[in-house]
């Protein structure tokens, strides 16, 4: 280890201080926001922190009280929470199978290559076509519609995800058990599966936080509380004539927790699933 | 066991995903390219063959070049931002300090945070009339009257930026910070020895370590911003005065407000086209840094 002056290492604080504060002064004001009054969020000089804390928004978005601001809320929450969990459900089981297909015999990679490039089309491109369908089927406004336009994202993520966890399970465990003459499902129920736990969690998590995330196919497809999502009950919030801002910030708080509470506790299989990509390209 | 064997199974194995991947994208995708050569509407019948007439209007139309500058402009001061940003956060957290595990998980913060809480959030930092920005920068004396920050378009793609930067950049110094801690000890150790200042060694020493997985990110980042979407429409729906209209909000209001689905496919398969040669490009780039690098 290098010495450092104290000059290098004041600096080296004050750097770490400036980083800190750029990134947690928004979201310490949207926390701020959504406990204050709104007298003091529209008062001149600004109120930063509220002469006494007002936690009542809270309840009011969480209430499912007939025509309230919570019954639009909770009934987004809980469509957001079906269309997550749908979606990340039937991408892992797409995912599973195709990516250990891929990992196993790597001359039908090339399909999950094609797949994987469909990243770079805009949804703009298959809006129109999928709106279409979607109004066809009887989907639109419809969280099974929305999960399965969901699985465009999903799939291929998880699947490349899959595939990368797959590679570092050796082949020669999976032959061992197949020798002692098990079949390839008993094989993965009691090798496979269970080796690959870590990241098939790695996984989910990755395709609930992007189903979660979602906003262009929500704001299209869906119209009202039958099947919006939290993203478009916030948009509308933000876009609306709402006075309140505390309400606001109080719906972007509760929308943010449980992402936020993904990222920080599984931070390091976060991070390590989105650099093994940088690593193999 | 066979390999023609393998090769089957594998095939019967990837099946559904591959049923489900036409449904949902391969199908949508061919659908756009038969539309852009109609003038079909959203609603009602199919509309009639009028072969590349959309592509002519929409190409030389004034609002495309404008959008596609806006998209450019906010692509690329964006994504640049980030990267610079990133890599400057990563060196700090890569240096030993108190406190720097907990500024680490910090990063995630705003990554995780939704994008439409995110853009929500900076709207109401930008209110024009109780917005914590004008009270801040009054307060500190470095502005006399309030301003509408996302309402001038002087200001609105500024303001979009910083908030975009501010969510994204941590991503980039996240993935900055994994690759310094992939660089050997003993290296720098040896730069130091022989006598290289703090420049050279990270030009030298660093950056190649960092190459690879920033060109990564850059690609990804880059193509992001260029479909980029939800945040420009939570937070300004391409205005003031269309001075924040990205190529995908002009594809939404050319298929969708105005309902004219064959123009808005063809736009939207320019987009595509364009997305498609930028990524080749720097796939092509990523692959000579790759290679350079190893």
């Amino acid at each position: 280890m290098e010495r450092r002056s104290p000059a290098f290492t004041f600096f080296i604080y004050a750097c770490a201080l400036l980083l800190a504060a750029v990134i947690l002064a928004p979201i310490a004001w949207l926390f701020i926001m959504s406990i204050s009054p709104a007298a003091d969020l529209a008062a001149k000089p600004l109120r930063w922190w509220p002469q006494a804390v007002d936690f009542s928004r809270y309840g009011q978005l969480l209430s499912t009280a007939e025509n309230s601001a919570g019954a639009a809320f909770t009934s987004s929450l809980r469509n957001s929470l079906e269309i997550a969990g749908m979606a990340t459900l039937a991408a892992l089981a797409l995912a599973i199978p195709a990516g250990w297909a891929v990992s196993r015999t790597p001359a039908v990679g090339w399909s999950l290559s094609m797949v994987i490039a469909t990243y770079m089309l805009p949804p703009v491109a298959l809006a129109v076509p999928l709106y279409m369908g979607l109004s066809h089927l009887g989907l639109l406004n419809n969280v099974f519609g929305l999960a399965l336009v969901y699985l465009s994202i999903l799939a291929p993520f998880t699947t490349w995800l899959m595939k990368s966890g797959f590679d570092s399970i050796p082949r020669e465990i999976e032959a061992a058990a197949m020798i002692d003459g098990a079949g390839l499902l008993q094989t993965w129920r009691i090798i496979t599966l269970p080796l690959a736990a870590p990241v098939m969690a790695t996984s989910a998590l990755f395709a609930v936080l992007l189903a979660w995330d979602e906003f262009f196919y929500a704001l299209l497809f869906t119209s009202d509380q039958r099947a919006k999502t939290l993203t478009v009950a916030i948009a509308d919030l933000a876009g609306g004539r709402v006075s309140d801002y505390g309400l606001i910030a109080t719906a972007g708080v509760l929308a943010a927790l449980p992402p936020v509470l993904i990222g920080l506790v599984m931070q390091r299989a976060l991070i390590s699933g989105l650099t093994s990509g940088g690593v193999k390209g | 066991m066979s390999g023609t064997w393998m090769t089957t199974r594998a095939w019967l194995l990837m099946l559904p995903l591959l049923v489900v991947m036409v449904a949902v994208i391969g199908w949508p995708l061919v659908d756009t390219i038969g539309l852009s050569f109609t003038d079909a509407k959203l609603v009602g019948t199919g509309g009639d063959f009028v072969g590349i007439d959309n592509y002519t209007s929409m190409l030389s139309s004034p609002n495309f070049s404008r959008t596609l500058v806006t998209t450019t402009l906010f692509a690329v001061i964006s994504v640049a931002a980030e990267m610079v940003i990133g890599v400057l956060a990563a060196l700090l957290l890569n240096q030993e300090f108190k406190g720097r595990a907990i500024l680490r998980a910090l990063m995630i913060l705003p990554w995780a945070l939704p994008t439409v809480v995110n853009a929500t959030l900076w709207r109401l930092i930008y209110n024009p009339e109780y917005g914590a920005l004008n009270a801040a920068l009054t307060q500190l004396h470095l502005i006399d009257a309030y301003r509408s920050w996302l309402g001038e378009p002087g200001t609105a793609l500024a303001a979009l930026i910083v908030a975009d930067c501010w969510k994204n950049f941590p991503l980039v110094a996240l993935i900055a910070l994994a690759a310094l801690q992939a660089v050997p000890r003993d290296i720098t150790a040896a730069s130091l020895v022989d006598g290289a200042g703090p420049f050279n060694r990270f030009r030298f020493v660093i950056l190649p370590y960092l190459a690879g997985p920033l060109m990564v990110a850059l690609v990804l980042r880059t193509i992001e911003a260029f479909k980029v979407f939800d945040i420009i429409w939570v937070m300004t729906r391409g205005g003031p005065a269309n001075s924040t209209r990205t190529l995908s909000i002009l594809v939404y209001q050319e298929a969708f407000s105005f309902q004219r689905a064959g123009s808005g496919a063809s736009l939207a398969l320019i987009v595509t086209l364009l997305v498609t040669v930028l990524a080749v490009a720097y796939a092509a780039l990523v692959r000579k840094t790759a290679g350079g690098a190893a």
